[in-house]
């Protein structure tokens, strides 16, 4: 996901002379090909985080559509202000690709996390936040993401991920995207965790359990209509690779609160509790010792229904 | 503890103010008089820095506030947006009775200065420590665009705090922007106190030419020795810092070297008729 992501960042630079990226300190020979061909236009600056957003934030200002990446954790959290005053006060079209969201990091422990991005993200005015599922889905937000006139955070996944939204067309900012129908639960999710809300719905399937998925890759603007559309059913569940304080499942929840729709057995929320996710091993492995693994989230789901009917 | 001379010690023979130096002062205790508050010391120690940025070095357009080969001028210490307001209503910007709806609600001259909003500001500033990679980035898209305009970024003393002002700084010589002009505003008085005594800043040349900056210092309320600094780049090849020693609340003499004076709020009829007399009477 993240190299479609970049090489992406290399196409639309081909086909627009707005486009610059603009990275810190990544790793050797990232996008090479930009740098050469197009050295006015590609800027690889230093371990300053709050450095590159203002100086995209200046690019912006001039008329450029600045694509800036680093790794999820510190494009979020070491320049928020920056992100909150430079990007989103004055309302520029730039975007930040963030390595790693949620828990790809996991070796690397809980400094390399991201997993509270998408809420400190969620929380600024004007910000847009994406978070698709796979590398196909990536290449057509990238290929959407041009002309829209107002900051982006885009969460990446580790890269390799299953595809699950392979027949799809285009992307609609600010839309949700169906991937399974089921008439008891609709499981809502976003980022990677919809590959496993599909496998969950499998399991469940075999149970008895009639789940239906959908996908959403716009965490902010979130798809209302779909939200409140998906009340119909008897429970909705969230899913999400990241704190269950102020995440998708929040972002949903409002939603339902506020139009006073509710299913009739409630929100199930399932993410990472109030606690900074104190182990190492990999993404899976993580994930799986927090419930967030297909067996485990059909458990819980199935716990819960019987619990509330 | 080190005690650093304030800039009036440093330059005893400083020029008296002339009359464009006391119109633009009188606006800035028009504001202060209107809306009941401001940064007043922030303000007047910025006054001959903006004054000539204005009226003699930049080019810029009053009636195309956008116009592309402007050069551009971000105030970076927010707080001291009495001082641009000021000289933008001096350039016909907007009209000069709006400065006594300052901080008003539905005055569009706030407490610290928004682009988009009030012709004539580049950038919004106010959170400390940005103005300077903002100018970066604008100084790489002039390069890019071919453009030979240059860029201003007016920094305080007590904002080079931030360590974001040094990442700007490094950034900035690597792509050695040579129409960026980096000023800061050297009052000697942030927010608490002097700042040789909060986080003293010295040598704070020393400090920029190691950054790789073309370093000047001059008096920052001389207004020729002003233009002589700012009337085209320091260098061909790096950025510009030019350290303007200035006094806070210059032209207001019961409130120069007065940290009290930083900001104030619920000031008094009887202190503004005061600071007009002080500004009418000194030098």
């Amino acid at each position: 996901m993240r190299k479609t992501c970049l090489n992406m960042v290399y196409e639309l630079a081909k086909q627009d002379e707005r486009v610059v990226f603009v990275g810190s300190d990544l790793g050797p020979g990232v996008l090479d090909k930009m740098k050469h061909s197009m050295p006015n236009r590609f800027y690889m600056e230093g371990v300053s985080e709050q450095n590159i957003i203002g100086l995209a934030a200046g690019l912006a200002m001039e008329g450029f559509i600045p694509y800036v990446n680093t790794i999820a954790t510190f494009i979020t959290r070491r320049c928020f202000e920056q992100v909150a005053v430079d990007l989103c006060l004055h309302d520029l079209p730039v975007r930040l690709i963030g390595n790693g969201g949620g828990m790809v990091y996991a070796p690397l422990g809980p400094t390399h996390l991201a997993t509270e991005d998408l809420a400190i993200m969620r929380s600024l005015p004007n910000m847009t936040v994406i978070s698709p599922s796979d590398a196909d889905e990536m290449t057509r937000f990238m290929a959407s993401s041009l002309d829209w006139p107002h900051p982006i955070y885009i969460r990446l996944g580790k890269g390799g991920d299953p595809v699950v939204t392979g027949d799809q067309t285009g992307f609609e900012i600010g839309k949700a995207v169906p991937l399974r129908t089921g008439t008891e639960i609709q499981v809502l999710s976003s980022g990677v965790m919809s590959g496993r809300a599909l496998e969950a719905a499998d399991i469940l399937a075999k149970q008895g359990i009639s789940a239906g998925v959908i996908h959403l890759p716009t965490v902010k603007p979130l798809d209302n209509d779909a939200v409140i559309k998906a009340a119909e059913s008897l429970m909705i569940v969230t899913l999400e690779e990241h704190f269950k304080m102020g995440g998708l499942g929040s972002a949903i929840t409002e939603v339902l609160i506020d139009a006073n729709r509710m299913p009739s057995n409630g929100v199930l929320r399932i993410g990472l509790e109030d606690a900074f996710p104190m182990a190492y091993g990999s993404q899976d492995e993580l994930m799986q010792r927090f419930g967030l693994q297909p067996p485990e989230i059909a458990e819980q789901i199935k716990i819960t229904m019987q619990e509330r009917s | 503890m080190i005690h650093h001379p304030f800039s009036n010690e440093i330059y005893p023979n400083s020029p008296p103010l002339d009359d464009r130096s006391k119109e633009i002062r009188r606006l800035v205790i028009d504001a202060l008089d209107g809306g009941g508050r401001g940064h007043l010391g922030s303000s007047m120690s910025l006054i001959e820095i903006m004054r000539v940025i204005y009226d003699d070095v930049a080019r810029h357009r009053s009636d195309d506030p956008m116009w592309e080969d402007r050069d551009r001028c971000i105030l970076s210490k927010g707080h001291g947006c009495l001082a641009l307001y000021a000289a933008l209503a001096c350039h016909n910007y907007f009209p000069r009775e709006e400065m006594r709806q300052f901080c008003h609600l539905p005055s569009r001259l706030g407490g610290h200065p928004e682009r988009s909003k009030v012709p004539g500001v580049e950038a919004s500033t106010g959170a400390l420590g940005h103005g300077l990679s903002i100018g970066v980035g604008m100084a790489l898209a002039a390069r890019i665009r071919k453009r030979s305009n240059r860029v201003f970024v007016i920094m305080g003393d007590g904002e080079i705090n931030e360590g974001s002002v040094w990442e700007a700084a490094m950034s900035a010589s690597k792509h050695k922007l040579s129409h960026l002009t980096a000023i800061v505003d050297y009052n000697k008085i942030q927010s608490y106190g002097r700042t040789s005594e909060v986080l003293d800043l010295e040598p704070l040349l020393d400090k920029w030419r190691a950054f790789g900056f073309e370093t000047v210092e001059c008096d920052g309320h001389d207004v020729n020795a002003l233009k002589d600094v700012l009337s085209k780049p320091l260098s061909t090849t790096k950025p510009s810092m030019v350290i303007a020693h200035t006094v806070k609340g210059k032209g207001v003499a019961f409130a120069e070297n007065d940290p009290e004076w930083h900001h104030k709020s619920r000031v008094p009829a009887d202190q503004i008729a005061a600071m007009y007399a002080a500004l009418a009477e000194g030098s």
